[in-house]
Order: C-alpha cells, then structure tokens, then sequence
C-alpha cells in the first residue's frame, strides 16, 4: 500500500523542477532557516515553488519521512532531495549550487 | 526539554568513535547549536548522507528536543 502523502509529495516535486518545502511562503518566510534558502534561490534568480508545511501537518511530517530528514526547509531540484539551510547554503557559498541547477537545465541568473 | 552541548558530542561520539565534535551555542537557549563533525565515517558520502549519520546519531532528538543544528562535517584532510 503506497503511502498517499509521499504520492503528493512525489506529485509536486516531478511537477516543479525546484520545490522548497518550508515554513511559511516565499514572501513572508516565517523561520529563519526557510528564509535564508528562500534568499538565496532570489538572488541567483531560480523560480521555485514554495510549499508551507505549517498549513499541512501531514505534508510538514511526511517530508520528514520521505528524505529520512528530521528539518524543515527541504529543497528539491528535479524530484531530488538536495538539502536543508546548512547544505544549501554550503554548496552557495562553494558555487555548486548554482552548477548543479545548471547541470540540470535550470537557468541561473546572477554568477554569486 | 533543551539539550547541553555535552550531551550532543556524548551522542556523536557513541555512534561516531573517532569523530572530533565542536559545539556552538548559538541562541544560549539550549536547542539552537551550531556543530562542526569530523570523522572517516562522512569519507565519500554526500553531503546529505554525512548529516543524516549525525541525525541518526542524535537518535530523533534533532527536529525536537533540538530545533536547530548547523551542521559542518568533513572526513579528515
């Protein structure tokens, strides 16, 4: 029996090439974490789909599940989990980020 | 119920022998730390797999009992 969260799960990251599992919404971030992820996809200009975990528990726990990860923010690139505000921001700073969307045809503004 | 910092290294260290842990208090309030790991345990995984040993390590405190870990780890140069 597959487990109907991780299906709608499944269904919005293979919908949207980048999905940010957060808290709150891009505009108004309501977690620290969630808005440094939130920043840094703006400012290398990458369009994502926010989705707020803090108006769905079964999706805010599910996510957890899913990546076997125990936080939120969750970014996803092209139905694949890529990491929370720490990697994120990590692989920023060393540019991989910005090559790894590249690598997966998604355009990237600002050389950061 | 917040955490002390010899807590967390005492929980690395069980699952993660060789591993130097340093511990940051960042808010003073017990459940937000910034930790940098090393250890030949993260040698040739993802960054994503290196901090999901130090989260199984914390044994489901981390999301909990403990909001907020910035994590760093590294095998050793």
């Amino acid at each position: 029996m597959t487990n109907p969260v991780f299906e709608r799960i499944e269904t919005d990251i293979n919908a949207n090439p980048v999905v940010l599992f957060m808290k709150g919404t891009p505009v108004f971030p309501q977690c620290g974490f969630s808005a440094r992820v939130v920043q840094i996809l703006s400012h290398i200009g990458v369009p994502f789909k926010g989705v707020n975990v803090l108006e769905d528990m079964e999706i805010r726990e599910g996510i957890k599940a899913y990546a076997n990860w125990p936080t939120i923010p969750q970014l996803y690139v092209k139905g694949e989990f890529v990491g929370g505000c720490d990697i994120i921001m990590e692989m920023f700073q060393a540019g991989e980020l910005q090559s790894m969307l590249k690598e997966k045809g998604i355009p990237v503004s600002a050389e950061a | 119920m917040a955490m002390q910092p010899a807590e967390i290294e005492a929980l690395i260290k069980a699952a993660l022998p060789d591993a130097q842990v340093t511990i940051e208090d960042l808010a003073g309030d017990g459940d937000h730390y910034a930790a940098t790991v090393v250890s030949e345990a993260f040698r040739g995984r993802s960054r994503v797999q290196q901090h999901q040993l130090v989260y199984a390590a914390l044994r489901g405190r981390m999301g909990g009992e403990l909001h907020a870990l910035a994590l760093q780890t590294s095998a050793p140069a």
